[in-house]
């Protein structure tokens, strides 16, 4: 089928319809539990995005992108905070309206931050990035900020209610606020990887010295990259305070920073719904796992360390392919290579897996 | 005149210095080959041009001192390099990797001309236009290189061991495109090779770097006949 409408193919176009449709479906035939779930994955997918862009698309690995989420999470927490504080305003508004504040002062602090990171690249980047993401938490947490950060208690919101006119739940609301932010955020990524400036930010993943030969600046290009990945990673922090309605320094630990990555690898690092994938595992994976883990037969318990399937899953999925999967020819030279090569040391690890219950954690 | 020329030009990585003081010159319109072992600086000569590494002393290309400008400050008056080891960009297609030659360009009508231009050295990209650069053979994404960078529509074309690990038919092809390039568009090649038969068969002059400096130079005639070139470089 090469039938093309806004330059994109029939299948795919195929893949939008019923996703939007499904999309739709979820909060008005699920329980409560799992709209707010499926509400969560919306925020990750948009994290995910941004890290995407980041490591799939210019070829910066990140271990940090929980910290620029927890600037946009603060963000939006501690402008709703102080202006009913210390101004007496106290609106759901000032929630939605700090969302775009959030991707503002998020990107700008990864803009600044992809500067000392310009010297860097691979497992010395991941390191620097490990850092930043190791540093946020207690930053937040420092006695002296109190009065600005609210430390260790941190701070919680109003739940997000939907308009009177709307009958849906609270649930529901956040669901459709979130997926069309996704959705929104989606359409930019798809057409900035489309853009002049998605394709400078692959040739610099391929080749710097081709991308430098071409007149491409790597110094622009890499500390944009990061400003886009975290004003991204921003909008999900901030959208992660507003579900929870409550934002703390644990929320956005070193868990959340390699969670993210790992999803990011699952859903297929430089795939446009790569994000799609690893979000839904993002949430999923460790509430199947814990239902696994729960299982038993008989008197015979498996070990309730749900951890431990956690780990298994993750190393049984098939490993997604990077690189774009609107490659035509995307299974020639390097699907085949990377499904060939990994089984025998997968298998390997899997037994050092299930020989040590809760001795190995993936996340 | 000279359209491109290096005057004592060093250039280092950290403390240790690659080149101590090349001096060399290409003329407009000429094949230019730069001769040496592994290890003599004819890479980081390339880069110094493209302004790649840091380099000092003078660089004249047209009338400007391109030393220690931006490379794509360098690009954009017309020099195109092509790396060494295919300089590709594997994950885009083929033809992503032609726009990102005319990446800094603006004129779009004149991307169209040159594209088209390309075209005649490079027939079989026309069809393979949509393929991943990756599943292209080694040969192809050497031309692919080169054709990148003749989107650029460059005054100058720095190539860097176009020869690299690729089938000694498909060296002949690339020689044969390298030459017709600079017979039918009066592009000035500059060509860093290994295989100094090939490379003294294609270029009209050649410098020999030994060691980050220049130790011989002058008409491919005199050096292909020169008692040490042949010992040193063609095997004789």
């Amino acid at each position: 089928m090469s039938s093309r409408f806004l330059g994109i193919s029939a299948y795919v176009w195929i893949a939008i319809v019923v996703g939007v449709v499904v999309l739709i479906g979820i909060p008005l035939s699920t329980d409560k539990f799992t709209t707010f779930e499926f509400a969560n994955v919306a925020v990750y997918v948009i994290a995910l995005m941004g890290l995407n862009l980041l490591t799939g698309y210019s070829g910066q690995i990140s271990l940090g992108n929980g910290a620029f989420m927890a600037i946009g999470g603060y963000t939006t927490a501690l402008t709703a905070y102080h202006l009913k504080h210390s101004f007496g305003i106290d609106s759901p508004a000032i929630l939605y309206a700090s969302i775009p504040l959030a991707a503002l002062l998020a990107g700008l602090f990864g803009f600044l931050f992809g500067f000392p990171a310009l010297r860097l690249s691979g497992i010395y980047l991941a390191l620097a990035t490990f850092a930043l993401a190791l540093s946020i938490p207690p930053i937040i947490d420092i006695d002296k900020l109190e009065f600005i950060l609210q430390g260790h208690s941190g701070v919680n919101l109003h739940p997000l209610h939907p308009p009177d006119f709307l009958a849906l739940s609270d649930e529901q609301w956040l669901y459709f606020v979130n997926w069309a932010i996704a959705g929104l955020m989606f359409v930019l990524a798809w057409n900035l990887v489309r853009s002049t400036t998605g394709r400078a930010f692959m040739a610099v993943r391929d080749s710097e010295t081709a991308a430098v030969a071409s007149g491409v600046s790597l110094s622009y290009y890499k500390t944009l990259a990061f400003g886009i990945s975290a004003a991204y990673s921003g909008i999900a922090g901030s959208l992660l305070a507003i579900s929870v309605a409550y934002v703390n320094p644990d929320v956005f630990g070193l868990q959340l920073s390699l969670a993210l990555l790992v999803a990011a690898v699952i859903g297929g690092l430089g795939f446009e719904f790569g994000p799609l994938i690893g979000g839904l595992f993002f949430v999923w994976l460790p509430y199947w796992s814990e239902q696994v883990s729960k299982l038993h037969v008989g008197t015979f318990q498996l070990p309730s360390k749900p951890d431990v399937f956690y780990g298994v899953r993750y190393r049984c999925l098939p490993r997604a392919k990077g690189g774009g999967a609107r490659r035509k020819d995307r299974d020639c030279a390097h699907g085949r290579r990377s499904r060939g090569g990994v089984d025998w040391r997968g298998a390997e690890r899997d037994q050092q897996l299930s020989s040590g219950p809760g001795s190995v954690q993936v996340v | 005149m000279a359209l491109l020329e290096l005057n004592e030009v060093q250039a280092s990585y950290g403390s240790i210095r690659a080149l101590h003081g090349v001096s060399l010159k290409v003329e407009e319109g000429s094949i230019v080959a730069l001769l040496g072992a592994n290890g003599a600086g004819k890479t980081t000569t390339l880069r110094a041009i493209s302004g790649m590494v840091r380099a000092s002393g003078e660089i004249r290309f047209a009338g400007h001192d391109i030393a220690g400008r931006q490379p794509e400050d360098v690009a954009r008056l017309g020099i195109a390099h092509v790396p060494s080891g295919r300089g590709t960009m594997t994950q885009l297609t083929v033809w992503e990797n032609l726009q990102m030659g005319a990446y800094i360009r603006r004129d779009r009508d004149r991307i169209k001309a040159d594209y088209e231009r390309t075209m005649r050295y490079f027939p079989w990209i026309r069809s393979r236009k949509d393929q991943v650069a990756a599943t292209l053979s080694g040969g192809e994404q050497q031309m692919l290189a080169i054709a990148r960078a003749l989107m650029l529509n460059p005054k100058l074309l720095l190539l860097d061991e176009p020869s690299l690990g690729l089938a000694p038919i498909v060296i002949r092809d690339i020689f044969e495109i390298v030459k017709a390039i600079n017979r039918d568009d009066g592009t000035t090649i500059l060509v860093v090779e290994q295989n100094a038969n090939l490379a003294l068969r294609a270029a009209e002059r050649a410098y020999v770097l030994e060691v980050g400096r220049v130790t011989l130079s002058g008409s491919s005639a005199e050096l292909a006949g020169n008692e040490s070139i042949r010992k040193s470089y063609l095997g004789d």
